[in-house]
């Protein structure tokens, strides 16, 4: 089995974000970090080759990003990954939602992997879809959410939280798979994982070397226009009570609460 | 036609965040001059014209109704694809939950559309739906409009409530699909079982949270007294977590969870920055504190300067009492 | 009977502890050429120059194997446990990169103008003109020493140093009375130090030769001070530094200095130090207080005492219609010339804070620190050269015959003499620095802040936290980029079970908000309303809120390395 993880280098989640006053973006030039939700994944796709139901052959850590990328790379070498791709090219740029998951699973395609795992979301505000979006470009069955996983020959057993509760999902591979951070704690690497990451093969792709056509992606193929950044709406000021006689007290939370529909 | 909805159900009921996709549509497709309609995917007889002619009370004027498995997200969007290409829909929207986020993103690769997610409110404006999503910790809107058609939003977990419109029965249509071959590989084996934990804390509508104010960790009885009656769950801080009081399941913060529920009740609890961003979304924050300025005061919609040994349980009697 | 720090002394033996033969069996010890400590100025200076000489020498840098230059880094990465005011002096980086127009250096350039004001209370501020000569920063650039690590950081990647973040050593590798390498600290342990389900070991990193650049309160530098009995007679003293960064509406003309208020600088309190008020750019403003750690009213926060300065009329026009959007703080060495200890010891070199290379008058450090870490990385290039880097001592004569010598010797007992009070400190201080150190000469003897006594004064008057010019401790914690995990084990040596005096010193020392005294334990202290100060009490540690300051170590406990990657994340310090 070839496992393919979906890595992505996102702004450190405790460090303040701006947004850039010129492109109406995130200003991504501060502090990077791997995506948390990325090394569950790798983690995950460790566990199976270490389970020995399923004979893995090659783990590749994938992403597509600005140069700096190469980081979140290394990283998901030091933990496991056998060797990287970089798909990384101007024009991806600005690239939206369904335009990322398209270049996305064109590189992914050029691996033919027989999974492909990666973290359900990002600090940096995309939510649970890319797994959905590339599975449909790959024409691949896929779910979201899982928090437990078991890899047979041929297909795996997952359970994952939706609506009403825990589902245990049986789906066939090749398959996409989002982990959420709930499936396993993944290791810190060795230091001499770290050190050696940089010697691990990395291959840059471009644009044109995974066959994405340049009018799907990028700034002017993106589907949204971002029409103005407000502040959010001025939130009334609480109303504060001070306790004297707690017969009263309670009376006015219990209307304030019915008031707001809270009590049904 | 503009606006189509996806409602799940399952054994015979609507999930309470595709009702308030259905109440949204509603409503902006009256604003924009057209009709909202939704989308119901199932294989058993609980679907039937009764239940799917009911959602025309929320706002839909159509319902399509399609055979194949529940609760998977790729025969959903197999079905709202041929729909919207065969009825020419401008718009998809979904309530929060995660088969409203994966089926839009799945519809969003299949059509190419543009997709805004997290989406807190939408407007009209020109005959057009602009899709508002905060940013940054929610210290920022942005307002997004769409180039093309059709346009996806994807409403944050419990954005839309569900309100009646007073429409009468919606038009049930059954559609037949054919479903993409990929869409076959997965298969419901188990569906809806309630986990290990007894509540999770993620999900639960109302939260009770306790925090060091409460004095010592039998302080949280009083907690899950007044969650029992009021239906919700109970949560704690950091510091008593860190204290033992409470397990760390139910930790709320900047390295616990991240909750948004309609009702988040702080008992003895300051409102300190690393807990303030794990329930900032909260629709509404009631404090209970004995010092008046403590922060938590500041971004509390009702905030109550007493001693919360004294409150607690009265409120909960009362809460009690009110509902019978 | 008086309680001073030092009569409580944390459990540890960093000697024992923390020095020793390498742990792992030899296949699995890491072979590097030079590893170097800490990535800040001085660490880096040396990591670049280094690389800059064995480019030079290709089959020296061979001889060394796959790594020839490793720096390990406890926080993230280089620059996010970096903090300073900071005016930099320009001849390090003249010297490090020749080449190089000012212009592209990431710093903020020079300021024309300077001012200095006493203030003698939270209202007048009277200008000391002409600029008493300390204090005169032309030529000097406005410095984020954060991000100037970042940079530097990424210029010794770009040489070839390999830079191994979220990676802290705990303990020095000795062999026959050799320094050999490091060992890098464990990660996955829990609250009591039990391995977790996800846990990995630390590892033995070998080298030739290894550069102790560790800052302030360096760990493996105390270890090894000891170890090899480097200390001079004078122990080292610190000072406390708390700044925040803040966006602002109108520029800042001038490089700013305040002395006095609100510290209070009798003999009774000592309280020892000034602010600092520097324009980043047209847009921003680095400013902060520092304060001797050899003062004795529990009552003084470092981090109000800068909240209260904002309200001066002088610093709240500043930073009005402002934003906050950095804070952070660590401890100063101040001891000077007389406390720095031997540079070297057979395999090792010391260089920057970490050995005490700071003229604490004028403010400077992050020159001196790079200028040793240039010296270090050339010595130790001489002595791979000869095969032979047990004899460093070249390293420390050229420390010797170099300004950092100098400099501190000119200022060697200008920060001493404030122990006597502000005015006549100030007065002697003035004398010494016009005769250029000569008058009235002699040793001023440095002493052991954990060795003053400790009492409780009277409430002092903090501002009410409002979040918008002042602020709590802990949302400026959450501001420095610090999400430590919960269950991280505790990092802190202490003694748990004090005088109420010295815990209310802690608590109110340490600038992150660790050591609380419970409501319940203070409520018991009282006896008719009085505090009684010498009930023991049971304190109650978060070291998760930790922001690795250092100043916990000047005052009777220990700061030892927390799990890699642990603490703040400064950005713009």
């Amino acid at each position: 089995m070839k496992i393919c993880v979906l890595v992505k280098q996102v702004p450190d989640a405790a460090v303040e974000k701006r947004m850039d006053p010129n492109t109406k973006r995130l200003d991504r030039s501060g502090e990077t970090n791997l995506n948390p939700f990325d090394t569950h994944a790798i983690e995950a796709a460790m566990q199976i080759r270490e389970g020995g139901k399923v004979d893995v052959d090659e783990i590749v850590a994938v992403t597509m990003g600005p140069e700096s990328a190469f980081r979140a790379l290394h990283k998901a070498v030091s933990l496991g990954a056998d060797r990287s791709v970089h798909l990384t090219d101007e024009s991806l740029a600005g690239s939206d939602v369904s335009a990322t998951g398209y270049a996305l699973a064109k590189v992914l395609e050029s691996e033919s992997p027989d999974l492909v795992l990666l973290g359900q979301q990002s600090d940096d505000g995309e939510c649970y879809t890319i797994g959905a979006v590339v599975a449909d470009y790959l024409k691949m069955p896929s779910l979201t959410q899982v928090i437990e996983m078991d890899a047979e020959e041929g297909k795996l057993r997952c359970r994952r939280q939706a609506e009403y509760g825990y589902d245990t999902v049986e789906i066939d591979v090749p398959a996409v798979i989002s982990v959420g951070d709930a499936i396993n704690e993944p290791r810190y690497p060795s230091l001499k994982a770290i050190m050696g990451a940089k010697k691990k093969p990395l291959d840059t792709k471009s644009a044109s070397d995974v066959g994405i056509e340049a009018d799907k992606v990028g700034e002017q193929g993106s589907r949204t226009a971002v029409l103005g950044i407000n502040p959010p709406p001025e939130k009334e000021p609480g109303e504060i009570i001070e306790d004297e006689d707690t017969g009263e007290t309670v009376e006015k939370v219990v209307s304030w609460l019915e008031e707001r529909k809270l009590l049904a | 036609m503009s606006i189509l909805t996806y409602a799940l159900h399952h054994q015979g009921d609507f999930n309470k965040n595709s009702l308030g996709a259905v109440s949204a549509a509603g409503k902006l497709a009256g604003e924009i001059g057209g009709e909202a309609a939704a989308v119901v995917v199932g294989e058993g007889d609980d679907l039937s014209d009764e239940l799917c002619a009911s959602l025309g009370k929320y706002g839909a004027s159509k319902v399509y109704r399609a055979k194949a498995p529940e609760g998977l997200a790729q025969p959903v969007v197999d079905v709202m694809a041929k729909v919207i290409q065969d009825e020419g829909y401008k718009y998809a929207l979904f309530g929060g939950g995660l088969l409203g986020f994966e089926v839009g993103a799945g519809l969003t690769a299949r059509l190419g559309a543009g997709v805004t997610m997290e989406v807190t409110a939408v407007k009209a404006q020109d005959g057009k739906l602009i899709a508002e999503r905060p940013i940054l910790q929610d210290s920022a809107i942005v307002d997004v409009d769409y180039v093309g058609e059709p346009g996806i939003i994807i409403g944050r977990l419990n954005a839309f409530d569900p309100a009646e419109s007073g429409g009468g029965d919606a038009e049930v249509v059954d559609v037949d699909v054919q479903l993409e071959d990929h869409s076959t590989k997965a298969r419901m084996i188990q569906r809806g079982e309630s986990g290990e934990e007894e509540v999770n804390i993620e999900e639960a509508e109302i939260l009770v949270a306790g925090g060091r104010g409460l004095g010592k960790a039998e302080g949280f009885e009083l907690c899950e007294e007044l969650a029992g009656a009021l239906g919700g769950a109970v949560a704690a801080t950091r510091a008593v977590v860190d204290a033992g009081w409470y397990p760390y399941a139910a930790q709320i913060g900047q390295t616990g969870k991240t909750v948004a529920p309609k009702l988040y009740l702080a008992a003895g609890i300051s409102g300190a920055i690393q807990h303030k961003v794990g329930m900032q979304n909260s629709e509404n924050i009631v404090a209970i504190n004995k010092d008046p300025n403590a922060p938590i005061f500041e971004f509390s919609d009702l905030g109550i300067v007493g001693d919360l040994n004294k409150i607690l349980p009265k409120l909960t009697e009362a809460v009690k009492a009110k509902k019978g | 009977m008086t309680t001073t720090p030092v009569d409580y002394p944390p459990p540890v033996d960093p000697a024992r502890e923390f020095v020793g033969p390498p742990v792992d069996p030899e296949e699995e010890r890491i072979e590097v050429g030079v590893v170097i400590v800490g990535g800040g100025p001085a660490g880096l200076a040396c990591a670049i120059r280094l690389a800059q000489l064995l480019e030079e020498d290709p089959r020296l840098a061979e001889s060394l194997g796959e790594v020839p230059v490793a720096l390990v880094e406890k926080g993230k990465g280089p620059g996010s446990h970096l903090l300073s005011g900071a005016m930099m002096k320009p001849s390090a980086m003249r010297r490090l990169f020749p080449g190089l127009p000012e212009s592209e250096w990431p710093t903020y350039g020079t300021v024309p103008k300077d001012a200095v004001y006493l203030l003698p209370n939270g209202k007048r501020a009277i200008p000391l003109k002409p600029t008493p000569p300390p204090f005169r920063n032309h030529g000097n650039h406005v410095t984020s020493v954060a991000q100037l690590g970042r940079w530097l950081g990424e210029r010794a990647e770009e040489a070839g140093v390999y830079i191994l973040g979220e990676t802290a050593a705990v303990k020095l590798l000795i062999e026959d009375g050799k320094i050999v390498g490091v060992r890098s600290g464990d990660k996955g342990r829990g609250r009591d130090g039990e391995e977790l389900s996800n846990f990995e070991p630390g590892s033995d990193l070998m080298a030739r030769a290894t550069v102790l650049a560790e800052g302030t309160q360096g760990h493996l530098t105390g270890a090894a001070i000891r170890h090899f009995a480097l200390g001079s007679e004078d122990p080292q003293q610190w000072e406390l530094g708390v700044k925040e960064v803040w966006e602002v509406p109108k520029p800042l003309d001038r490089v700013i200095h305040t002395m006095a208020w609100p510290l209070r600088y009798s003999p009774k309190f000592r309280e020892f130090g000034g602010s600092f008020i520097y324009p980043m750019g047209e847009d921003k403003v680095s400013m902060g207080l520092v304060v001797g750690l050899d003062y004795r009213d529990a009552r003084l926060s470092v981090h109000d005492a800068l909240q209260e300065l904002k309200t001066h009329p002088l610093v709240a026009k500043i930073i009005e219609g402002g934003k906050r959007i950095a804070w952070g703080a660590k401890t100063i060495p101040s001891g000077g010339y007389w406390a720095r200890p031997d540079l070297w010891a057979p395999g090792m070199v010391i260089a920057g804070d970490g050995a005490g290379m700071v003229n604490v008058p004028t403010l400077k450090g992050i020159h001196y620190a790079m200028h040793a870490g240039i010296f270090a990385a050339e010595a130790i290039f001489e002595a791979l050269k000869k095969a032979d880097t047990s004899d460093l001592r070249a390293y420390a004569e050229k420390v010797r015959d170099s300004e950092i010598e100098k400099d501190t010797y000119r200022s060697r007992n200008m920060r001493q003499v404030f122990s006597r009070g502000f005015f006549l400190g100030g007065a002697i201080a003035n004398l010494m620095e016009i005769s250029g150190g000569r008058f009235p000469g002699g040793r001023w003897a440095t002493h052991d802040d954990a060795t003053v006594d400790v009492f409780i004064g009277e409430e002092r008057n903090y501002p009410k936290p409002d979040g918008k010019t002042s602020f709590d401790k802990l949302s400026s914690v959450f501001l420095s980029g610090n999400a430590t995990r919960d269950d991280a084990p505790n990092h802190i040596r202490l003694q748990e079970k004090v005088p109420l005096e010295l815990a209310l010193m802690w608590r109110n020392m340490c600038p992150a908000q660790v050591y609380e005294v419970p409501e319940e334990e203070l409520e018991a202290a009282k006896e008719d309303g009085d505090l009684d100060p010498k009930r023991e009490i049971d304190l109650s540690i978060t070291p998760s809120n930790c922001v690795q300051c250092g100043a916990i170590t000047a005052k009777g406990g220990r700061l030892t390395p927390p799990e890699g990657g642990d603490g703040p994340n400064y950005q713009a310090t």
